[in-house]
């Protein structure tokens, strides 16, 4: 087998013809001064002698290492405005479905024939994190194809596979560029992928990671030991906190038939339909649905470990109900008995139905724990529904 | 995850201890804790079986049962997403999703 050649032999017809170590990017500025845009202001860049016809070079390239199995790309460690923008969109749920890296080999730092090979998926949040990981590691990582998809779904979904993985080893030529048969996979892909399927397939045994990013240094340094800490999933504020603008964005197209609907049905009453009404009582009930969202997507998440009973849906309900004495106290004197009632029952609905919800992107619920309180927790808020609506509108007609 | 804890009693999750060498990779993939390697006294030192040690932890991942090598593990693995369940509910399993925009 070849040893990946880190230094250039600098062969005629060699692409690389200037760095020592690595394949040469344009280092910037090296438009010379007698260049003048015809326009006027500063010439862009000179192309880089890495680009090629058809093909984008992503900023977090730094380098290209040379091996048996052709260029590698060296990767940054850290994360650039662009990265951090990219972060910003995915989270607040725009783009969600494209943000993706090529698969294939890459490297971080020096890596060797003998460094290891991190797998990870192609889901550029993902591959982010993973890089930012290890500023201080000489490794090569192996990106999947997922779809764009993160490590956990993927798995769920067979997008993150035994074959997947061996198809990609195989693909990238793996073999050639290391010395040795070990893949490093993060934990979380074990839904996905058999240690033993890969073997099959590929030739390369699984070493199972840890299942965080920042366990991954320590990992390796420990001669790729986890601890028992390093093996269990977590879920922080932090990390529950995270899901929440997700949530919120998912929610856009309900929201407006919702809020079409509740105009609708508030402006009913004795004079059959009054704008006047749908505007004041329109704006108490629209109030109320806000109140469910906010318990049902913020609050649940957010204070999930300290809402007693176990249900998803009672958690949406007491923080739903919390909500709506909040507007009671708001309402005074502005709504009824009858039209506070309403309120409630549509308050609670709604926290509950999205407090169900959030179990999707938890990482503790099992699907048949779901399935069950769901059979139970529908009919009820659907109900609850239904009779805040009749409340509703009987007070219309009332008032 | 002890902070946290789910509907207890409802997980799939089923072990069969005669079908387990005693590999010990369930207990290394799942993520919850769920699995223990117990000296089962047969054997001296060496007779390990797996054994499920905090049932109502398990998520219904899955992980365990992909690469048990002797298939000892069983779970229905599936997706804990409310619009999943209720368009398995009106559609049948095969034909319901997530939604595009989920996870
Ligand atoms: S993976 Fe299977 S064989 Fe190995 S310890 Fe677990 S149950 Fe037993
Ligand atoms: S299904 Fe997942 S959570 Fe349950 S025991 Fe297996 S690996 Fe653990």
């Amino acid at each position: 087998m070849l040893e990946p050649k880190n230094e250039c032999s600098d062969t005629p017809g060699c692409d690389c013809h200037a760095g020592k170590e690595m394949l040469p990017m344009a280092p910037a500025g090296t438009g010379e001064t007698a260049e003048v845009a015809c326009r006027g202001g500063a010439l862009g860049k000179r192309a880089d002698p890495m680009e090629r016809p058809g093909y984008v070079l992503r900023s977090f390239v730094e380098a290209f290492v040379r091996t048996p199995a052709g260029p590698v790309p060296r990767v940054r460690t850290t994360l650039d405005r662009s990265d951090r923008m990219g972060v910003l969109a995915a989270r607040l749920g725009f783009g969600r479905n494209d943000y993706r890296v090529a698969p294939g080999l890459y490297c971080v730092g020096n890596p060797t024939p003998d460094s290891p090979v991190l797998v990870t998926a192609n889901y550029k949040l993902t591959f982010d994190a993973l890089r930012r990981a290890l500023a201080n590691t000489s490794a090569w990582i192996l990106v999947a194809d997922t779809r764009g998809i993160n490590v956990w779904c993927a798995a769920g979904d067979a997008l993150f596979s035994s074959e997947e993985v061996s198809r990609r080893a195989a693909s990238s030529r793996l073999a050639d560029v290391v010395n040795h048969r070990r893949l490093v996979l993060p934990q979380l892909a074990a839904t996905g992928v058999s240690a033993k399927a890969v073997k099959k397939g590929c030739g390369f045994s699984v070493v199972w990671g840890p299942v965080r990013v920042e366990d991954i240094e320590p990992f390796l340094s420990a001669g790729m030991n986890t601890e028992p800490a390093m093996r269990r999933v977590t879920f922080s504020l932090k990390e529950r906190l995270v899901l929440v603008p997700v949530e919120i964005t998912l929610l856009w197209k309900g929201l407006l038939i919702g809020l079409a609907a509740i105009f609708l049905i508030s402006g009913i009453g004795s004079h059959i339909f009054s704008l006047s009404m749908a505007w004041s009582r329109g704006g108490m009930a629209a109030a109320a649905g806000l109140a469910g969202i906010v318990a049902g997507t913020v609050l649940t998440p957010a204070l999930l470990p300290w809402i007693p009973s176990r249900p998803f849906a009672v958690k949406g309900l007491i923080l739903g109900a919390l909500a709506w004495a909040i507007l009671a106290l708001l309402f005074q004197g502005k709504a009824g008995g009858l039209e506070m009632t309403a309120l409630l029952l549509f308050t609670i609905a709604v926290s509950s139905y999205l407090a169900v919800n959030f179990t999707g992107s938890t990482p503790f619920t099992s699907p048949s724990g779901v399935e069950k309180e769901m059979r139970i927790a529908i009919p009820f808020q659907a109900a609850a529904t239904l009779l805040a609506i009749v409340a509703w509108v009987g007070a219309g007609f009332i008032g | 995850m002890q902070d946290f804890r789910y509907l207890s009693g409802v997980s799939t999750l089923k072990l069969d201890p005669d079908a387990c060498t005693g590999c010990g990779l369930c207990t290394v993939v799942c993520p919850h804790g769920v699995m223990a390697l117990e000296n089962n006294g047969e054997g001296g030192g060496k007779g390990k079986k797996a054994k499920i040690v905090d049932l109502d932890g398990c998520m219904e991942c899955g992980a365990c049962a992909n690469n048990c090598p002797t298939d000892a593990v069983q779970v229905t693995p599936g997706v804990g997403c409310a619009t999943y369940i209720i368009q398995s509910w009106i559609y049948g399993k095969e034909a319901a999703t997530c939604g595009v925009n989920c996870c």
